[in-house]
C-alpha cells in the first residue's frame, strides 16, 4: 500500500488494462461541444449592465500626444465616458517588464494608456465605453485627438548606432539586453578548420493569429470590493496576480475565469495595456466592461514575435566533424518590453539553444536586444527555436555542402550519441535524456530517402526543381523557476491538482493548468482515470478558474502534459489510495489486497468485484455513522507538482520536408513532410498527432507566407487577413508523425511537452529543402518569409 | 446612424423579426440579437471563413452580409444544423479524429465541410483542401479535419 508507485506498478506501459488510458487514442470530451456550436468564448458571456470599450489607436509610430478633446465623443448615443492614460492612471500603476536573471536588462514603465507619447502605430491611446461595441467605436471616431510626430526608430540595425531615436530617453539608449555565451576557443577552432562556412539568416517578423481574438470582460463589485475577470487567457493565475497588483488590490479580491479560449500559441500569457485599461475602467465604473479585439488591434496589437538577423559561422574538419559555431542574434522587440515574461526571453532562447542537437566544443552566441518603434514582440509558439534551429540546421546544409557530403550522413556524424545523458550543451544547458538517433532512423524509415533522389534526379531532366531538407531540433519543455521565478516574475512553474469523488462514484478533477484546444483537460480526464480507476466518462475536469482551482502556471511552454499532468496523477493516486483505506473498512479487508478498476472495487489477486464506488461514496456521504470512528475518509485530495533536478525537460526530434519549387514563378509546394519527435510518454497519441501537425503548420506559415511589414513610416501594412497570409488547406501536405519515448524520470507519468516541437522544425527542414533544390541553379535563400519575389531574386530572375 | 429597418427572417426553422441597424452584419445580427453564438466573427473581411452559415440553401460569410437583406431568407446555422441532425456523421467524425482544437473555426469549418457532402459526395481528398480553404484553422495541420470529412464522405457512398 505504501509502496511508492512506479510507471510499472501503476500500469503505464500496459495497453491491455481496462483502465489504461495513458497512452491511448481517446477522443477528447470536450469537442461535442466545439462541433455544435455549444462552447462559451470568452465573448459569448453576458451580464447586467454591460457596457463596451473602445479605444483609438495611435496612428503614428512615434508621436506626442498634444490634446484629446473628447466633448464630441460623449455626444454620441450610447457613449458613458471616456478615458485617458490620466484618468486611468489614478487607479493603476505602470509595470515594467524586466527580469533580474537577465544581467542588465532594462525597460520602461509602460501604462495602460500612454500619458505623453504613443510608441508604435495601433498603441492603445484613449478609450471609449458605451452600451455597444458599434457605439463606443462612433465614439472613438468622434474623437479629437492632436498628435505631434516624432521621429521613429524603426530598423533594429540602427537601432544603437550614434543618431538613433532614443525611445526612451530617461534609459540612455535602445538596448534592451545582450547576452553572450561563449565556450571552449572558437577563434582557435574557426582557424585550425578544414572548412569555415557563414551565412546570415533572417527571421519574419510574424504573429499568432488566433482565430478567436483576445478578448475580456472586467467586472468590478463595489459591494463585495471584488474583481471577477472572464479573460481568454492561458495563465489565470498569473493575471490574477497581475490585475491585483496593478489595480491596487489583494490577490483575494480578483477571480479570474477563463471559460473556452479560442487558440492562444503564446498570444495569450502576456499583459496587453488595453486589457488592463479594461480592468481599470471596471474598477471606475463599478460596471462589467468588455473588449474583443478586432482583426485589425490583433494585427497592430497582439505580440509579434521572430523579428530577428542572425549571422551564423560553423566551423568544420575533414571529417565532417562540427567544430565550432560562432553566431551573432540582433532582435528588435518594439518600444516597451512585455510584461511579465519579458522580451529578452526570444533571444535568449537563441543563444542557448543554437546547436542544441550537437555534439561539438567550440560555441560563442551573442544576442542583443533593442527597442524600436513598431508593435511589442514577445513570446510566440517555439519561443526561439524556430530561430536557432534554421541557424544551426542552415549551417550544418551548407558544412556538408562545402564537404560533399550527404545532410544525412553530417547529422549522423554529429548528433549527440543517445547514451551520452547526462549531457551538458556548450551554453550549459542540461539534458537528462533525448534520442537523436533513434528519432533519426526512425525518420528514414518512414522517408522513402532512395525514391525521393530518384524522383529528384529524374523530375531535374524535365526541369522540376525539387529538394528535401532535414531539420533536427530540441525543445524546451516543463520549464522550472529557472525560466521565471528566478527572475522575479509571480509565475508559478509548480501546479496542482484536486481530485474528489462524489456520492455517485463519479470524480472531478480541478487543476491549475489550462485548455485552449490542446486536450489538456482530455489528458487530464485520462490521466486521473487512469490513477484512481474509473470509466474516463466518470471523470469531469474543472479548469480556468482562480476560486476554484489549486494554484498553478497555466499552459505555456509545454507544461500542461509534464507539469500539470504528473499532479493530477498523483492526486488521482492519493485519491484511490484513500478510497481503498475505507473499501478496506467495509470489506473487512487488507487495502493493499483491493484495487480499483472501471468503477469498481475489487480483490486485487483475482479481479472480483467487491463494491461498485458509488456504494462506497454512498456509505461515505450519507451513513458515515456505520464507519469506525476514526477511520480517514477524505475523498478529496490535492498534489501538486514541480520539477527539481532539470530546470527545464528538453525533448529532442527531427523533421523533413520534400517540396517543389517553381522557378518560373518563385512559388513553393509542399509535397510532403514528416516529423519524428521525442515528448517522452504520449499520454494521448490522437492528440500529439494533430498538435505536431498544427505546430508543423505554424512553423511552415512563418516561413512561407507570415509577415508583418511595415512601410518607411512604421505602419503596418498587413492588417487583415487578406494581406496577412496563414496557411490554408489545400496548401499544406499530408505529414507523417512519428515517436520515439524517452520518458523523463523527474515524474511518475514521464511526459514532456510536445506542443511547440513542430513549430521548432519545420521553418529550417524547409529552407533546407528549398536550398536543396535550388542548388544545382546556383540559388540560396536564407531570409524568412521564403516568398516568390525572394526565391526569384535568388535565382536572379528579378 | 440611420433608421432602424423591420425584417422577418426563419432562422433555424423559427420565424423571427426584429429592427435593425442597416449596418448590422449578419453574424452581429445572429450573435448579438439572436443569441445564437455557435458562429464567431474571426477576421470580419471574409476571409477566415469562422462566421460561414447556411442562407436559403448556400454557405454564406455572415460578416459580408447585411442582416437587412435578408428579409424572407431562410436562414441555418450551426445551432439549428447541428440539432438538425444533417451532419451527426460529421460531427461524431471530428470528435473521432480530433478534427477541432480550439473549437473557435470549428463550427464554420463543419458548416463547409456540410456544404461539400451536399453538393460534391465524389470530393476526393485534394478536393475537400480545396474546398474547405476559405475556412482558416490556427491549431489542427488540417489534415484530421480532411480525415473526419473523408471518412464521412466514404461512409455515405
Amino acid at each position: 500500500m505504501n509502496d511508492m508507485p512506479t510507471p510499472e506498478s501503476i500500469g503505464l506501459s500496459r495497453e491491455d488494462l481496462p483502465n489504461s488510458y495513458i497512452g491511448r487514442s481517446v477522443p477528447r470530451p470536450n469537442v461535442p461541444k466545439l462541433v455544435q456550436g455549444r462552447a462559451t468564448y470568452t465573448d459569448d458571456v453576458q451580464l447586467p449592465r454591460l457596457v463596451h470599450a473602445a479605444f483609438l489607436r495611435s496612428p503614428h509610430a512615434h508621436a506626442r500626444i498634444a490634446r484629446i478633446d473628447a466633448a464630441a465623443a460623449m455626444q454620441v448615443p450610447g457613449v458613458v465616458r471616456v478615458f485617458t492614460g490620466a484618468d486611468l492612471a489614478k487607479v493603476c500603476d505602470p509595470w515594467v517588464a524586466t527580469l533580474d536573471h537577465l544581467k542588465g536588462m532594462k525597460s520602461a514603465p509602460q501604462y495602460p494608456l500612454p500619458l505623453e507619447r504613443a510608441t508604435w502605430q495601433g498603441e492603445p491611446v484613449v478609450a471609449v465605453v458605451a452600451d455597444s461595441r458599434a457605439a463606443a467605436e462612433d465614439g472613438v471616431a468622434a474623437l479629437l485627438v492632436e498628435f505631434e510626430p516624432l521621429p521613429a526608430q524603426l530598423d533594429m540595425e540602427t537601432a544603437l548606432a550614434p543618431g538613433a531615436v532614443v525611445i526612451h530617453p530617461q534609459l540612455g539608449d535602445n538596448l534592451v539586453f545582450t547576452r553572450t555565451a561563449e565556450k571552449g576557443d572558437v577563434a582557435a577552432a574557426m582557424a585550425a578548420a578544414h572548412k569555415v562556412v557563414e551565412a546570415t539568416f533572417v527571421t519574419g517578423r510574424h504573429t499568432g493569429v488566433t482565430l478567436e481574438p483576445r478578448s475580456i470582460i472586467a467586472d468590478y463589485n463595489r459591494a463585495e470590493g471584488t474583481l471577477t475577470v472572464h479573460h481568454s487567457t492561458q495563465a489565470p493565475h498569473m493575471m490574477q496576480g497581475v490585475f491585483a497588483k496593478q489595480l491596487r488590490l489583494e490577490d483575494g479580491q480578483v477571480r479570474v475565469i477563463c471559460k473556452d479560449v479560442g487558440g492562444s500559441f503564446g498570444i495569450k500569457v502576456h499583459v496587453y495595456p488595453d486589457e488592463v485599461a479594461v480592468a481599470a475602467m471596471a474598477r471606475i465604473l463599478g460596471r462589467p466592461v468588455k473588449f474583443v479585439a478586432d482583426r485589425f488591434e490583433s494585427f497592430v496589437s497582439d505580440i509579434h514575435a521572430r523579428d530577428h538577423r542572425i549571422k551564423g559561422r560553423i566551423a568544420v574538419d575533414a571529417d565532417g566533424k562540427i567544430l565550432a559555431f560562432d553566431i551573432d542574434d540582433l532582435t528588435g522587440i518594439g518600444p516597451y518590453s512585455v510584461y511579465p515574461r519579458t522580451s529578452a526571453i526570444e533571444g535568449n532562447q537563441v543563444v542557448n539553444l543554437c546547436g542544441g542537437p550537437y555534439d561539438f566544443a567550440n560555441y560563442r552566441c551573442t544576442t542583443t536586444v533593442v527597442l524600436q518603434n513598431k508593435t511589442p514582440t514577445c513570446q510566440y509558439r517555439a519561443v526561439g527555436h524556430p530561430i536557432a534551429t534554421a541557424v544551426t540546421e542552415g549551417l550544418v546544409d551548407l558544412a556538408a555542402e562545402a564537404l560533399g557530403m550527404d545532410p544525412i550522413e553530417i547529422r549522423r556524424r554529429n548528433l549527440i550519441r543517445d547514451d551520452a545523458y547526462p549531457y551538458t550543451s556548450p551554453p550549459g544547458m542540461r539534458f537528462e535524456g533525448l534520442s537523436h538517433h533513434a528519432a533519426l532512423d526512425k525518420l528514414l524509415q518512414m522517408v522513402p530517402v532512395d525514391r525521393i533522389r530518384a524522383d529528384q534526379a529524374e523530375q531535374r531532366k524535365r526541369g522540376v526543381h525539387r529538394g528535401l531538407g532535414f531539420a533536427s531540433f530540441i525543445e524546451l519543455t516543463n520549464p522550472s523557476p529557472f525560466m521565471y521565478g528566478i527572475g522575479g516574475a509571480r509565475i508559478s512553474a509548480q501546479d496542482g491538482a484536486t481530485v474528489r469523488m462524489d456520492p455517485d462514484g463519479s470524480v472531478v478533477v480541478m487543476s491549475g493548468v489550462t485548455e485552449q484546444g490542446q486536450g489538456t483537460e482530455g489528458i487530464l480526464r485520462q490521466i486521473v482515470a487512469h490513477g484512481v480507476g474509473v470509466p474516463v466518462e466518470r471523470v469531469k475536469v474543472i479548469t480556468g478558474d482562480t476560486q476554484t482551482t489549486p494554484y498553478g502556471g497555466g499552459t505555456w511552454a509545454c507544461r500542461g502534459a509534464g507539469i500539470g499532468g504528473e499532479a493530477a496523477l498523483q492526486s488521482a493516486i492519493a485519491l484511490k489510495q484513500q478510497i481503498l483505506v475505507v473499501a478496506g473498512a467495509m470489506l473487512q479487508a487488507a487495502p493493499d489486497s483491493l484495487d480499483i478498476v472501471m468503477g469498481q472495487v475489487v480483490d486485487r489477486d483475482t479481479g472480483r468485484e467487491r463494491m461498485p464506488l458509488a456504494e462506497l461514496g454512498r456509505i461515505v456521504y450519507y451513513r458515515g455513522d456505520t464507519l469506525p470512528k476514526d477511520l480517514p475518509r477524505e475523498l478529496v485530495q490535492t498534489r501538486h507538482f514541480i520539477t527539481k533536478e532539470y530546470p527545464f525537460a528538453f525533448t529532442n526530434g527531427i523533421q523533413a520536408s520534400w517540396v517543389e519549387v517553381d522557378t518560373e514563378t518563385g512559388m513553393v509546394k509542399l509535397l510532403e513532410h514528416w516529423c519524428v519527435e521525442d515528448c517522452g510518454r504520449v499520454v494521448n497519441p490522437l492528440l500529439v498527432d494533430e498538435q505536431v501537425r498544427g505546430g508543423i503548420v505554424q512553423g511552415l506559415g512563418g516561413a512561407l507566407y507570415e509577415h508583418c511589414v511595415y512601410d518607411e513610416q512604421g505602419n503596418l501594412l498587413t492588417t487583415t487577413m487578406a494581406d496577412y497570409l496563414v496557411p490554408m488547406s489545400a496548401e499544406m501536405p499530408d505529414m507523417h508523425v512519428g515517436h520515439v519515448e524517452t520518458p523523463t524520470k523527474e515524474s511518475l507519468l514521464g511526459a514532456k511537452g510536445a506542443g511547440e516541437a513542430g513549430t521548432a522544425g519545420a521553418p529550417a527542414a524547409l529552407m533546407n529543402a528549398i536550398n536543396d533544390a535550388l542548388r544545382p541553379l546556383g540559388a540560396r535563400v536564407t531570409e524568412q518569409p521564403f516568398t516568390p519575389a525572394r526565391i526569384l531574386a535568388a535565382l536572379s530572375r528579378i | 446612424m440611420t433608421a432602424r429597418i423591420d425584417i422577418t427572417l426563419t432562422v433555424n426553422g423559427e420565424r423571427v423579426t426584429r429592427s435593425v441597424e442597416p449596418r448590422r452584419h449578419l453574424i452581429d445580427f445572429l450573435r448579438l440579437d439572436l443569441g445564437l453564438t455557435g458562429s464567431h466573427a474571426g477576421c470580419e473581411h471574409g476571409v477566415c471563413g469562422a462566421c460561414t452559415v447556411r442562407v436559403d440553401g448556400e454557405i454564406v460569410r455572415g460578416c459580408l452580409v447585411l442582416a437587412v437583406s435578408l428579409d424572407g431568407a431562410e436562414v441555418t446555422t450551426i445551432e439549428g444544423l447541428s440539432d438538425s441532425g444533417e451532419v451527426e456523421d460529421l460531427q461524431a467524425a471530428f470528435v473521432a479524429r480530433n478534427a477541432a482544437q480550439c473549437g473557435f473555426c470549428t463550427p464554420g469549418m463543419v458548416m463547409a465541410a456540410a456544404d461539400i457532402l451536399r453538393h460534391h459526395p465524389e470530393a476526393d481528398r485534394a478536393a475537400i483542401r480545396e474546398h474547405l480553404s476559405g475556412n482558416y484553422c490556427r491549431c489542427t495541420g488540417y489534415q484530421a479535419i480532411v480525415d473526419a470529412v473523408e471518412a464521412t464522405l466514404e461512409a455515405r457512398r
